[in-house]
């Protein structure tokens, strides 16, 4: 809660950073913002599971302290990765935008309300089509930012259509009385209900960008400027994620007879599309675009495990947590490389990385080892309790389908460290990057690996 | 202990040469390799002198919640295996010696840490901690494929690793499978090598065959056994020399040696109703490899067929499920391993002397240098079986062990012996002896590391022909707890 509040001040803050002169102070201040609300979190932890906040319209319990967790974490990696993102022109601005969706997706990981959870999602999405144009004389962020926002009101649309009859089947808003409801009244819901279901289902799909709702993702993520697709591919889908679960898990759990067999196909069709395509892709943004896609599909598959627990928690909240590093990683060294080549994040462009920068060519492997599943990565542990989480249940065959398109995912990440290390390099200039940079690489490296040999850290938080 | 220190140290190793430079790494890399070997020959001595010592398990918590542990140790049968390993690193290490590599450092740091993943493989009790070995060991030989293979090695070590992999994650489904049913009684999951022994046992035949097929696809891949083989001859061909050593002399063991202990005991159902197939395809296999190895023109690309057909004896003995067979096979791993180390390292010889490895193109170096036909013909010889060498041993016992399974199977797989000495004394016959081609020209004398090598392959494989016992003890002892663990 209280990082919530600081982080919202901040972006207040940035906004007046303008008018009072202080942007320069502005940038280390965020970063020590991040860092209190983050160790603030420690202090709620176990505490205000039962407290009501706002008339019970948002509840920071463990599960939301642990996804706001890995949301600041991310948060205060990117920041560092995006340092030349606030040095020229529109740094309030840009500085504001990014704090404000920051707000929206801790409020996603906390909601308990279905109005919270509409706030959250709009809060999370109207910077994040601002920034998306933030380029803005340049025709593919432009054409990014308006994609991003036609398709995004759509699946806003489609939520609020989706709440309305949740509401008007359960007479409620909040999250545990429609849970409730359900339980007592399971066998005489109305259909609209059963419709208002699928249709957040459907919102929450297009949120996540699963297939057959992924139109807009490469798209978006090819023409916004490489750190906003960063922050997409990472903080957005972490919050959506959090947010998927406690709808279907939580509230919506007892009716997944509903949803499920949706889920299931949607997986399926994601892990197709999202492989077959990224393995045709030339741009390596584009690339991790689509296999962000794939991701996606598995977290979906710990939500459809459904009935475990917290296991299934615990896993959605390893694997964003694994995702979203490895992704700050190699987008780090996307960034890096496409500055070099003028924009262009053609896989050409990495050839022979290994001679012009051996640390960038060396993290960048862990990070598509880590994407790829390789052990002792955390991407590989992130897999396996997915896996452990679905086997034996009715969807094993999900699972044959996940390992067969996982490995026409190794032929595209490896596609890049065949380039770094293969290829003769293009240009044979050494490649400068700031010390910052290099320390964001040695530590996000350094996670990645510590969080495959030690994952119990993760996956026992919530005991 | 003892055998924390044995996964410990060429990690060490391994990320201390990456900080060297030139020759420097190869001489640490080599030290450190002896150093293990030492290691391993001490585990072996403690082991005779008290086969429960404590020094020879480690147990700790990896993940609590899941019941995976660190959990190694060394039994008779991966003593074996761990001595085979150690032994031949610092013989593929000194056989590298005259080749120039780029980046030594690198090259050599990936060898000392796939050994790591290798001893891992070997000694892991447990089925978590077994997987997390086996994929480790593929990450260094892919970059040592990658980095100093042939011409066109970006397609070919990409082919390869997607196999593996593929194989590989049927294998951790099946495990899971079998972990998803641990625990049935006291309600806590564990990933102990006894108590998915335990669960597996206790599936149906049905659930078992499922679990034996995932498992078989990632051994039968490593093997590789027929129809999985096919990334196997261009992998070998295209890695460098030392590569395919570790690819043939060790990687190709993690397969076989995982059927004996990751399978067999597993699923005992699942192996009465599917067994035949899966001895089936292997003889199937040294046929068929056996009789592409009789026309192939490269010589490299000859040893890599003849090691299908090998591998595939090694594997239709251990499935015949026997006491025989299962022990042959152990003592046909041992001595496979080390005679294709020779092998490969003859034709790396013959390349760097002559230019060529085609057989059409070379003759008469025997005239040029008969030291090197000596010491050819004995590794030749051992690779063939004949009694009296390291190879007779083995092959026999599986003979026999897959007779007893099948009189029709044993008599197909005979036939090995004799496509094997059809293959072999022929490209022996038109590379050393006859006429003197062009090419055998400037064959000069050997280099001092390269005959240390065959040298060490040679004493080797005529000792453990003329004594095997001391292994063959070993190999007997392993086999009859699997035995009793099929019981």
């Amino acid at each position: 809660m209280k990082g919530l509040l600081i982080i919202s001040g901040l972006g207040i803050l940035a906004m007046l950073a303008e008018i009072f002169k202080f942007k320069k102070v502005l940038y280390p201040l965020v970063l020590i913002g991040i860092l209190a609300a983050y160790a603030l979190g420690f202090t709620e932890w176990n505490a205000n599971y039962n407290i009501e906040v706002f008339s019970n319209m948002i509840r920071f319990d463990n599960v939301a302290l642990a996804f706001s967790g890995v949301i600041l974490a991310t948060a205060f990696f990117w920041f560092i990765l995006a340092n030349d993102y606030f040095e020229k022109d529109h740094v309030t601005d840009h500085f504001a935008l990014v704090l404000f969706a920051l707000v929206g997706a801790l409020m996603l990981t906390a909601f308990s309300n279905m109005t919270t959870l509409f706030l959250g999602i709009e809060i999370l999405s109207i910077p994040m089509y601002v920034l998306a144009a933030s380029r803005k004389r340049d025709l593919a962020s432009n054409e990014a930012g308006f994609k991003y926002l036609i398709m995004g009101s759509f699946a806003s649309g489609f939520l609020l259509f989706g709440i309305a009859l949740i509401y008007g089947a359960t007479g409620s808003f909040d999250l545990m009385a429609i849970r409730a409801y359900i339980s007592h009244n399971g066998a005489d819901l109305p259909a609209f209900f059963y419709a208002g279901v699928l249709l957040v289902l459907v919102a929450m799909l297009f949120k996540v960008s699963a297939a057959p709702f992924h139109f807009w993702a490469p798209d978006v993520y090819e023409g916004s400027p490489t750190v906003i697709t960063a922050l997409m591919s990472t903080i957005v889908k972490t919050a959506a994620f959090a947010a998927f679960m406690r709808l279907f898990l939580v509230t919506f759990g007892g009716v997944n007879e509903t949803w499920g067999i949706v889920l299931a196909v949607v997986i399926a069709l994601s892990l197709v599309v999202s492989n077959i395509t990224a393995a045709t892709q030339q741009s390596v943004k584009r690339m991790l675009a689509y296999s962000s896609i794939s991701h996606a599909a598995f977290m979906l598959m710990a939500i459809l495990a459904n009935n475990r627990g917290m296991a299934s928690v615990s896993a959605i909240l390893y694997y964003s947590l694994a995702y979203s590093i490895g992704s700050i990683a190699a987008f780090t060294v996307v960034y890096h490389v496409s500055k070099q080549e003028s924009g262009s994040s053609n896989i050409e462009a990495f050839n022979g990385l290994a001679k012009r920068h051996p640390l960038m060519a060396v993290c960048m492997t862990v990070a598509m080892l880590s994407l790829a599943g390789i052990p002792v990565t955390s991407g590989f542990f992130a897999k396996y309790f997915v896996f452990s989480l679905l086997i034996g249940t009715s969807y094993n065959w999900l699972i044959i389908l996940a390992i067969l398109t996982s490995a026409v995912g190794v032929y595209y990440y490896f596609k890049v460290i065949i380039a770094m290390y293969f290829k003769a390099p293009t240009k044979e200039d050494g490649i400068t990057i700031d010390s910052s940079h290099v320390v964001l690489l040695l530590l996000t490296t350094l996670f990645t690996i510590a969080l495959g040999l030690v994952p119990n850290f993760v996956i026992e938080i919530f005991g | 202990m003892l055998v924390g220190l044995l996964i410990i140290v060429p990690l060490i190793a391994g990320l201390l040469v990456f900080g060297t430079k030139g020759k420097a790494s190869r001489n640490i890399a080599l030290g450190f390799s002896l150093v293990e070997f030492a290691l391993s020959l001490v585990a072996l001595f403690q082991y005779k002198h008290n086969p429960a010592s404590a020094d020879l398990v480690l147990n700790c918590t990896w993940v609590e919640s899941l019941g995976i542990h660190f959990a190694v140790g060394l039994d008779a049968l991966s003593l074996l295996l761990v001595l085979l390993t150690t032994f031949l690193i610092p013989l593929i290490i000194l056989s590298s010696f005259k080749n120039e590599y780029d980046k030594p450092n690198s090259f050599y740091g990936l060898i000392l840490i796939m050994q790591m993943a290798l001893v891992g493989v070997f000694t892991a009790n447990d089925g978590f901690l077994f997987y997390v070995f086996w994929e480790l060991a593929l990450i260094p030989i892919y970059f040592i494929c990658l980095l100093w293979g042939g011409e066109n090695r970006g397609a070919i070590t990409f082919k390869f690793f997607v196999y593996t992999l593929l194989g590989s994650l049927f294998m951790l489904v099946g495990l899971i499978y079998v972990y998803s049913h641990t625990g049935f009684d006291t309600g806590i999951k564990s990933w102990a090598i006894a108590d998915l022994y335990q669960a597996g046992r206790a599936l149906d035949v049905n659930q078992q065959s499922f679990v034996f097929w995932c498992i078989f696809l990632a051994f039968g891949i490593k093997m590789p056994i027929f129809p999985l083989h096919t990334w196997q001859p261009d992998t070998y061909v295209n890695a460098p020399t030392q590569g395919t050593m570790l690819l043939s002399g060790i990687m190709l063991k993690m397969g076989t040696f995982g059927l004996i202990k990751w399978l067999l005991p597993l699923t005992p159902l699942a192996l009465e109703k599917w067994g035949g197939v899966a001895i089936g395809l292997s003889v199937f296999g040294i046929i068929y490899a056996s009789c592409i190895a009789i026309v192939q023109k490269d010589y490299k690309r000859l040893i890599a067929y003849s090691s299908i057909a090998h591998v595939g004896l090694i594997a239709a003995g251990i499935l015949s499920c026997n006491q025989q067979g299962i022990q042959g096979g152990v003592m046909q791993m041992l001595a496979h391993g080390v005679n294709v180390v020779g092998l490969f390292l003859i034709a790396d010889i013959l390349l760097r002397h002559t230019g060529t490895r085609e057989i059409d193109k070379l003759g008469g170096i025997r005239s040029m240098n008969g030291n090197f036909a000596v010491l050819f013909l004995i590794v030749m010889l051992g690779s063939v079986a004949l009694p009296l060498t390291n190879g007779f041993v083995g092959e026999f016992l599986l003979i026999n062990g897959v007779y007893q399974y099948s009189a029709i199977a044993a008599a197909f797989a005979g036939l090995t012996v004799v496509l094997g000495a059809v293959y072999m004394l022929r490209s022996y016959q038109n590379i050393m002896l006859g006429e003197r081609k062009d090419s055998a020209i400037a064959f000069g004398s050997l280099a001092g590391s390269d005959k240390l090598v065959l040298y060490i392959v040679c004493f080797v494989i005529v000792a453990f022909g003329v004594y095997p016992s001391p292994l063959n003890d070993l190999a007997e002892e392993g086999t009859k707890l699997i035995m009793l663990n099929l019981k």
